[in-house]
């Protein structure tokens, strides 16, 4: 640990006698999950529901010129064949954009397409029938009339003057351009001792999360109100949007989210066909479910990741890096994703790039375009593996060059763990951080030198083994400067209500969502804590925007942060105010007495005054028997955002242990090490699990995961046996450590740890393979390192 | 042959009739029919695991085998498994070390997981990791689970956890 408390001698709010805080508690939630006793979005059904089928476009780019659904409406079972006009008269288009990302340009997008289909998979019509399958059935006698236009899916050439322009209103296919200039990097070059460039490829991937996305609206016309079961980590911003886009007040929208099936950023966003499902509700007066099919997750859900680029470093013989510059590329799609745009990921990478070093001289541009292909845009560690690829690996062949072993540069050069608070170069300002002691930790976690010298011995038998490290910054906590700024109607402020009731259990609404994270888990630890109540008594309620308070949600790392903090001061006041009917009761002064094990207590020696559930019995049942005046207040509310800092950064460093088969290009992982610095941890269970999850989804992007289209625009790979996840079969054991580095913005101290396993883990395996390949003199800076990467690089394909 | 077909079978111990479609997948019966929505669809093409019951005894994928396929079996979900106790034990280790978090694929990896223990007393590590290979869980990265099979595998040989 690199801090303790700032107050040691006495005990902070986390170190309460019966404290959850740090401890390993089981997660309320997990018996219905083991019991298939969930409630997904899948599982419902309400009465008179109707299953929606979208018709969804074969060409990447096509006009459309007719629809005929005469067939398909006489089938037995069809309620209704809706296309594109028909639902433009329910929800008005959008348009992706930010005002903080200056010059951001995006297309109006409708729910359904109109005249044309930009993107193979943009629904063009949806059909609602009394059963999915009669639905699937009635879609394939729907004829559509397309007129196949030419398509943009290199994202090289979009910009070309001879490309076709995807939005003709916007002039170009440029979304947005950033270009960032700091310190005197010419300088810096020309004294570099060694100068090194490569090109990073990064292969587009998604989400595949286990449950697809799925909807249920219900409109009410009797009530004119719009109840939306959806699987989203954010259900106040679905309120907003699904309100302002059906024209009713935020007030007419109920947004309730049960159990989701995964999420991981894919279950953000605004999706047009969510859109078109609950325009339809509004449409047909009725209830209308849309549950993803395994091919329109593919074709649909978000990608990300789909970038290249240039990358250069200038060091020193004596390993100091005096330079960074990068020049980025990306392809998002047709438009740029609502409310949150598209825009983000790339200027995420801009912000990253050298984010944990020392020099403060850094070129950057990043350039974002249109193409016809899936929407692109947040999913898990947003820029981050992108950041961390081109950071670390220029670290690794600007240490080979100089011949210097990896772990010595990044000694050399990682930012002081005594140099906070300090800023990048792109102005991220950095609150504490531990690199250092991440690194030092992880040299002996990894048994760094036996290692080497293991990979030594078993290269003289022809054993091809290599390590990779992977230094990281991740962005956690963020406030209003994410998105609030720019326009979007995101709160970046939680808030959680608790309630003691009437036999003394507690009652928790937070804003904050679960998508098996331990949102949960985290909100009763902490109440649980601060009011010296078991967890067994404390209930959490969350995502239901009817009841509980306003709030972003979960993102971005931002769950235990922010609704933690929003839990522990609720809490505090609920304990005051116990404590003072407590007071009154026992004619005592609230100073004088504690909450402990479910009972007040006396300060000084914890013997036992009265039991909260005596307590709630008075308050609520004999009030009569209270002092003169009493009006107990047994509910507190408090909301939290972070105002010091815009974002809570936090670090780590990762290692791959790994053997490349040059027979072959199979690459077997050996072991993985993460050291992180989360700050307070909650729940060290919970947050090594996250770790380890975010490492296997970094892996699978480094080793497997690629959507793979045509020249034309078709995405050949839309299904779970093409496109390959990490299995079981394939995965190393992680093992995972902590420097603890509390943020002083909370009293918590806790910040994110949803996006370090991702951020870092692609970067490390890179790195490893380069290492591995070290004597056959090749070097790849393309993923997925797929087998047939590998052999190319090698020149045996 | 389109039209409804009667099959009568066993689920979960309970006497099941009922008319069927011929195209009607088992986890579509399983789901819309007969309300047992534990069993989940992740892919509805057999790789993805979530769908995963057990029919005759054998772990199948039931978005892979049709209704009308099962007159006279005996089929078992996690919603049997569970009351049954069964695999209480498999259960309790998997919520203290975490084995899921949104436990969208943990009924499929629960029926798995069982079927490994029930063929073979004390797999190792690798042989749990190549039996759950079919299953996929995008959150968790699998070594929770490997750990908790591997913590019921030792405490049903008798071993202390």
């Amino acid at each position: 640990m690199t801090i303790t408390s700032p107050n040691p001698e006495t005990l902070s709010e986390l170190d309460r006698p019966n404290s959850y805080i740090g401890k390993v508690v089981p997660r309320p939630n997990l018996e219905r999950l083991m019991q298939g006793r969930g409630l997904y979005v899948s599982d419902m059904e309400l009465p008179r529901m109707g299953h929606v089928v979208f018709l969804r476009s074969p060409y990447a780019h096509a006009r459309i010129i007719a629809i005929d659904a005469s067939e398909a409406r006489r089938l037995p079972g069809v309620i209704a064949v809706v296309t594109g006009d028909d639902l433009a008269a329910v929800i008005t288009p959008w348009v992706g954009v930010l005002s903080h990302l200056k010059g951001l340009k995006s297309a109006p997008q409708h729910a359904l397409a109109i005249e044309r289909a930009c993107w193979q998979g943009e629904a063009v019509a949806a059909i609602v029938a009394n059963s999915r399958a009669v639905a699937e059935d009635a879609a394939e006698i729907v004829t559509v009339e397309y007129q196949e236009l030419e398509a943009v899916t290199d994202m090289r050439t979009a910009l070309d003057p001879q490309s076709p322009v995807i939005h003709a209103s916007l002039g170009d296919n440029l979304a947005f351009e950033r270009n960032l200039d700091a310190g005197a990097v010419n300088a810096a070059f020309a004294d570099s001792d060694e100068v090194v460039e490569a090109d990073f490829i990064f292969g587009r991937h998604t989400g595949a999360t286990l449950e697809p996305r799925a909807v249920l609206a219900d409109w009410n016309e009797a009530e004119r109100r719009m109840t939306i079961y959806q699987g989203t980590q954010a259900p106040h911003m679905v309120q907003n949007i699904a309100a302002l886009h059906l024209r009713l007040q935020d007030s007419q929208v109920r947004v309730v989210c049960k159990d989701v099936g995964g999420s991981f950023g894919i279950k953000v966003h605004i999706y047009a066909d969510e859109m078109a499902t609950y325009a339809l509700s509004k449409l047909l007066r009725r209830p209308i479910k849309f549950v993803a099919d395994r091919i329109e997750s593919f074709n649909t859900d978000i990608h990300a990741r789909d970038h290249r680029c240039k990358g250069r470093i200038g060091v020193k013989h004596d390993g100091t890096i005096m330079a960074f510059e990068i020049d980025d590329l990306t392809g998002i799609g047709p438009y740029s994703m609502y409310p949150r745009t598209s825009a983000i990921e790339a200027n995420q990478v801009v912000n990253l790039v050298g984010g944990p070093y020392l020099t403060k001289n850094y070129r950057a541009r990043a350039r974002v375009v249109f193409q016809n292909k899936n929407v692109m845009c947040q999913y898990r560690a947003v820029g981050h593996p992108i950041a961390c690829s081109v950071t670390e690996g220029l670290v690794d062949l600007a240490a080979a060059r100089i011949g210097m072993d990896p772990v010595e540069i990044r000694r050399r050069n990682l930012i002081g763990d005594d140099a906070y608070p300090c800023a990048s170069p792109s102005g991220l300002r950095f609150e504490l951080l531990s690199h250092h002691a991440a690194l030092n930790k992880l040299m002996t976690m990894m048994n760094y030198e036996g290692l080497r010298a293991e990979q030594a011995q078993l290269r003289n038998k022809k054993i091809y083994r290599g390590i990779g490290i992977a230094s990281f910054i991740e962005v956690t906590n963020p406030s209003a400067a994410f998105y609030g700024v720019g326009g979007a109607r995101i709160s970046s402020q939680d808030g959680v209500a608790v309630r003691l009731d009437a036999q003394g259990s507690v009652i928790c609404h937070t804003s904050i969502t679960e998508q098996g994270q331990g949102s949960e888990s985290l909100t009763a630890q902490v109440v649980g804590s601060v009011l010296g109540v078991s967890m067994e008594r404390v209930r959490v309620i969350l995502g239901d925007t009817d009841n509980t308070p306003y709030g972003g949600g979960t993102w971005a790392s931002r769950g235990a942060g922010i609704g933690g903090e929003a839990a522990l001061q609720a809490a505090k006041i609920l304990r005051k105010n116990i404590l003072e009917v407590a007071a009154a009761i026992l004619q005592a002064s609230s100073g004088e007495l504690e909450l402990v094990n479910d009972t007040v207590v006396n300060a000084t020696d914890g013997s036992p005054r009265i039991e909260l559930n005596e307590l709630a019995r008075i308050v609520y049942f004999r009030p009569d028997t209270l002092p003169p005046g009493i009006q107990p207040e047994l509910m507190a509310t408090r909301h939290f955002v972070p105002r010091e800092y815009p974002f809570a950064f936090t670090n780590g460093v990762q290692a791959c242990w790994l053997e490349v088969d040059p027979d072959t290009g199979f690459i077997k992982l050996l072991r993985h090490w993460v050291v992180e610095d989360c700050g307070t941890l909650i729940n060290p269970q919970l947050v090594d699990e996250q770790i380890r999850g975010g490492v296997v989804q970094g892996l699978g992007a480094a080793l497997f995961e690629k959507c793979i289209y045509d020249e034309r625009g078709q995405l050949t790979n839309a299904n779970m046996a093409d496109y390959l996840v990490p299995m079981s079969g394939e995965m190393p054991d992680i093992d995972v450590g902590h420097v603890v580095s509390p943020t002083a913005e909370t009293e918590l101290g806790a910040k994110g740890a949803g996006e370090a396993g991702t951020a870092g883990a692609a970067a490390a395996v890179a790195n490893a393979v380069n290492d591995a390949l070290k004597p056959f003199g090749a070097i790849i800076t393309e993923i997925p390192l797929t087998p047939e990467v590998i052999l190319t690089a090698l020149r045996r394909i | 042959m389109t039209g409804p077909v009667a099959i009568a079978l066993d689920i979960n111990g309970e006497r099941v009739d009922a008319h069927v479609l011929p195209r009607l997948n088992l986890a579509d019966f399983l789901r819309e029919h007969l309300k047992l929505t534990g069993t989940h669809v992740g892919c509805e093409h057999g790789f993805c695991g979530a769908c995963t019951v057990r029919v005759n005894g054998d772990i199948v994928r039931s978005c892979l085998i049709l209704a009308v396929q099962l007159h006279g079996a005996s089929v078992q979900t996690i919603e049997g498994l569970s009351d049954s106790g069964e695999i209480a034990d498999l259960q309790a280790v998997f919520r203290d070390r975490n084995a899921l978090q949104c436990g969208y694929c943990t009924p499929g990896m629960l029926m798995a997981a069982q079927d490994l223990l029930k063929q073979q007393p004390e797999p190792d590590r690798e042989r749990i990791r190549e039996h759950l290979s079919g299953n996929y869980c995008r959150c968790t990265g699998y070594q929770s689970i490997i750990d908790a099979v591997e913590t019921t595998a030792r405490m049903r040989a008798g071993h202390r956890a």
